[in-house]
């Protein structure tokens, strides 16, 4: 579809709208929700990664004053005996094997930090004391961390309904991988672990539930990033009649991914607060959220690759043993399956290529999407592939791209595997121009002359495209999600042409007050200012899927393009009529409709909306009021593209990486507004960065998370973060209602590899290849030392 | 006065309070739940974030790291005082001018950080502004263009410019 060239809205660096209050400290954030007579719920968590709970004596804590109650799973589950999951992914076989997840634990503790019990108190304080004074017994039991030791013989036993701790087999196939592999002139093996990271938000998960028994009816404040599919699994898993339940996400700080979860913290705040008949508040601390709050990534791959002597890769088998967890989160099994295996040859032609998936429990936090979800584990693989076919080929990473590259012409693509349609795309433009923005000839003379001088430095390319803009709903339907992935929009265009823009998206964020503004502003022809955009409750807004998998800006701003283009077609039936010519003598030129030929004959949408709310003279057929609705089913995902460049100094005495520059150009065709897409690539950029040097879950082999605190997993400081380079080309969806194609997620996808192939290239002259994330320094060192002894 | 409170006068944002409070009682707490003042949030449970950073007497301090109790008679100023004369502080505008905030979680303890920031150091490079920054973490922005809001913020305190109205829009 043509989009209309940018104008004073759309396309513009506005500031936003939503920061009045944030920057004046009137946020509504959940734990700012302070009801009157409210109750406080805190857990205790267990100590343990594997125990048999032998008893749990709750006497003291429930004796002690100010506590209102003491709850295990015994007094839970006639309330909600599990945690369900929302998308028990497809193309299993008969090999799914999903947990039962009780929301306090059932006889038995799987990961550090399950919730065992729920205290509920008058007041903090009370409750921290009487969550001391319950008093478990547990008899520890060995615990599996490691993926391909979990489903090893003689490993622990997890659940006794998934034998050897296999949640399920998952394979994707193109072409004749086995057969391309055998007749390769070139072979590559390699094993990479994407690790464990832990999401951090700023803001923990909180929830505040306040059931009203007379009514039957609960409102429940809770940190989502997707409220009404909350409120859906909430109806499905209490029993509480859904369109009784109300559900607000408010002002939400940060979410990733780890907060579209369903989780036991939200479901006990509704049980106590129907049990108790006051309102029942809960706050994470942080050190509960790196326990209680779901993971992300954990990827044991091992990779063979099969390429001609140009580099040129004919062939592409993983074999990923990923981890679930302890249990089944809410969109868990969708990651490591649909959400990586589709986009396993990136923006490759690789004819012949295979992905298989093990999904593994392991006595770990339960995992789920985490920005980018699925799509940073392939692309790691295929950039760092790329780089290992190039050094062993002989020649520069950026030639064995250009020659794998799915060419201009080849588009709409269809990917080997059947399940994907790229739209459209230019992979070489985004790489000539990062190769531009670098200086690349240059940069590489200036790597001889330091390597000369006996420095370690290296240069790190990534080219990717990534699926998102999450999705069609047949193919959502196929892949096993428990719901379609349309969104909607409501335009309310008020009688003084004020407009309310009611989204299905939330924003926690990403800017959409503003940028959802924008889009109106530009379809409707009124002043940003004047639209509000209202998000993230459930009594207010119609039925939306939320917010994740970029899919804000192509579906969420698509329905909402859609429902202006409805208030336009109605408006213009009105405008016509006021001015007394034919529709087909008016126009949409310069914010309202014109008189063809007498432009000054116009009216514009706030015009047409006094009439309507007037209605005494609308023309046959034109009911009142200005209001349209739109639910948008997209026709395919979105797929944006990129390279990022980065060049990195290795400290041969420490170990340390210091990055020198770091440039990205992406191509996420129409920009709503550039000052939010810049500040999404470079939050993205920091988590890969991170992911790439200092991130990393750790567990030691009793399930004990080591990495427990803000003093152990390293999130960046402003001190390491380096200044990055940003530039864009624009490729239009030609499917999506305004040529947009997400860009939330792009950052991360493209910049961990962009980072381990730098420090790795920076490392070849010592002879060494590969060297698992996190590059830290003692790692790298180590290496560094090893390859000169 | 129940048994083991303690009464104190803490003057926030030029008002004094006058209250009880259990000795344990975080300052963070008592500003966001005795006092209401919830823009100064907890992001963490080991003094890392900085989300809660408060200026105490003068002094940006982390008030998950300080007691209620030792705030007696001291001035606080949280993010609610930053804004005067129906004004935005400089550091306010230069954040929202700048697209210094994402989720705003983090944002009242940067704000609060940078006005000691600019106090000590009115005119900051990159990198002393990166390295003051160092005790308040962002997981949303990675941080660039919070180094143009505080840089932003410097230029306007050094002009002596007029800073906008609380209550302007977007101008769009």
């Amino acid at each position: 579809m043509a989009v209309a060239s940018p104008t004073r809205a759309f396309g513009a660096s506005i500031r936003r709208r939503e920061d009045p209050r944030l920057i004046t400290g009137r946020g509504k954030f959940t734990d700012d929700i302070h009801l009157a007579n409210s109750a406080t719920a805190m857990f205790v968590r267990s100590p343990h990664g594997h125990a048999r709970i032998v008893s749990i004596d709750t006497s003291a804590a429930a004796a002690h004053p100010g506590v209102l109650g003491v709850y295990t799973y015994q007094d839970v589950k006639g309330f909600i005996s599990g945690m369900p999951c929302a998308w028990p992914t497809t193309n299993t076989g008969d090999t799914l094997k999903l947990a039962t997840y009780p929301p306090l634990a059932d006889g038995k503790v799987r990961f550090f930090g399950e919730a065992v019990a729920l205290v509920v108190a008058v007041d903090p304080n009370t409750a921290a004391d009487a969550v001391d004074l319950v008093h478990v017994e547990y008899d520890p039991l060995p615990a599996v961390v490691n993926n391909e030791a979990a489903v090893a013989p003689g490993a622990p036993l997890i659940h006794d309904s998934a034998p050897g701790n296999q949640a399920f087999r998952w394979s994707l196939v193109g072409g004749d991988t086995t057969g391309a592999l055998a007749n390769a002139d070139v072979r590559i093996s390699q094993t990479l672990v994407n690790q464990r990271l832990i999401a951090t938000p700023m803001e923990t998960r909180c929830a505040v539930a306040d059931y009203n028994p007379a009514s039957g009816e609960v409102t429940v404040w809770v940190t989502s990033q997707n409220p009404h599919i909350h409120r859906l699994l909430i109806a499905l898993s209490t029993g509480i009649p859904e369109h009784k339940i109300r559900v607000i996400a408010g002002d939400v700080g940060g979410g990733f991914g780890a907060k579209i979860p369903y989780y036991a913290g939200e479901a006990l705040c509704i049980f106590a607060s129907k049990e108790l008949g006051v309102p029942v508040r809960w706050s994470e601390s942080r050190s509960e959220n790196y326990v209680a709050t779901a993971h992300g990534r954990d990827h044991i791959q091992h990779v063979e690759v099969g390429a001609t002597k140009e580099g040129k890769i004919t062939a592409l088998k993983v074999t990923a043993y990923a981890s679930l967890g302890a249990y089944p989160s809410t969109a868990a099994p969708g990651v490591p399956t649909w959400l990586f295996g589709c986009i396993i040859q990136g923006p490759y032609d690789i004819p012949n290529n295979e992905v298989h998936v093990i999904g593994v429990y392991t006595n770990t936090t339960p995992t789920d999407a985490y920005r980018g979800a699925g799509r940073p584990e392939a692309t790691y693989i295929l950039e760092r592939v790329i780089d290992l076919v190039a050094a062993k080929v002989g020649r520069d990473p950026v030639d064995v791209r250009r020659l794998n590259f799915v060419k201009k012409d080849q588009f709409p693509f269809k990917v080997a595997n059947g399940t994907l349609t790229y739209d459209s795309g230019d992979y070489e433009l985004t790489l000539d121009q990062a190769l531009h923005n670098v200086d690349y000839t240059h940069l590489r003379a200036w790597q001889e002359e330091q390597r000369a001088a006996g420095k370690l430095v290296g240069i790190g390319l990534s080219s990717f495209v990534e699926v998102c803009g999450l999705g069609p709903s047949s193919a959502a339907n196929a892949m096993g999600f428990a719901g379609g992935l349309y969104d909607s929009a409501t335009i309310r265009v008020h009688p003084t042409g004020k407009v309310t823009v009611f989204t299905g998206v939330h924003s926690h964020g990403q800017g959409h007050e503003t940028s959802f503004a924008q889009i109106v502003a530009r379809d409707l022809g009124v002043k940003v200012d004047d639209v509000d955009v209202i998000h993230g409750d459930t009594d207010k807004v119609q039925h939306g899927m939320g917010t994740y998998g970029s899919r804000s800006a192509p579906v969420g701003g698509g329905a909402l393009r859609l429902a202006g283009m409805k208030i336009r077609a109605k408006a213009q039936k009105i405008a016509a009529h006021l001015l007394e010519v034919a529709e087909e003598d008016i126009e949409w030129v310069d914010d309202a409709f014109r008189v063809k030929g007498s432009p000054d004959k116009s009216k514009t949408i706030p015009d047409c909306a006094f009439a309507a709310y007037m209605a005494g003279n609308l023309p046959a057929g034109v009911t009142p009021i200005l209001e349209e609705q739109h639910w948008y089913d997209p026709e395919n995902f979105v797929y944006p593209f990129g390279t990022h460049i980065c060049v990195v100094e290795v400290d041969r005495e420490t170990g340390e990486t210091h990055i020198k520059r770091y440039v990205a150009v992406d191509d996420c065709g129409e920009i709503i507004n550039p000052l939010l897409r810049d500040g999404q690539v470079h939050g993205g950029i920091a988590q890969g960065i991170a992911q790439a040097l200092w991130e990393e879950a750790v567990y030691d082999e009793n399930g004990q998370l080591l990495s427990g605190s803000l003093m152990d997993y390293a999130i960046p400081k402003a001190s390491v973060m380096p200044h990055l380079e940003l530039g864009h080309t624009v490729t239009p969806s030609p499917h999506n209602p305004l040529g947009v194609k997400g860009i939330g997620e792009a950052g991360t996808i493209a910049s961990t590899p962009a980072v381990v192939n730098a420090v790795m290239d920076a490392l070849s002259p010592l002879g060494i290849h590969h060297i698992d994330m996190p590059l830290r320094p003692a790692k790298v060192w180590a290496a560094i030392h090893a390859a000169s002894h | 006065m129940e048994e083991n409170h303690v009464g104190i006068t803490v003057e926030v944002n030029g008002r004094a309070h006058r209250s009880t409070v259990e000795p344990r009682t975080l300052l963070v707490d008592y500003l966001r739940d005795d006092l209401g003042l919830t823009g100064t949030h907890i992001g963490c449970d080991t003094g890392q974030c900085g989300a809660c950073t408060v200026i105490v007497d003068g002094q940006s301090v982390k008030s998950c790291m300080v007691l209620a109790v030792q705030a007696n008679g001291a001035h606080v100023r949280t993010v609610e005082g930053l804004a005067q004369d129906g004004r935005y502080h400089a550091v306010q505008q230069g954040f929202w001018e700048k697209h210094g905030l994402q989720c705003g979680f983090c944002t009242p303890g940067f704000m609060m950080q940078t006005v000691q920031i600019l106090e000590d150091n009115p005119d900051p490079s990159d990198e002393e502004i990166r390295d003051a920054l160092e005790g308040n973490l962002c997981r949303c922005t990675g941080y660039q263009n919070i180094v143009e809001a505080v840089k932003a913020a410097g230029a306007t305190i050094r002009s002596g410019a007029e800073t906008m109205a609380v209550g302007t829009g977007v101008g769009a």
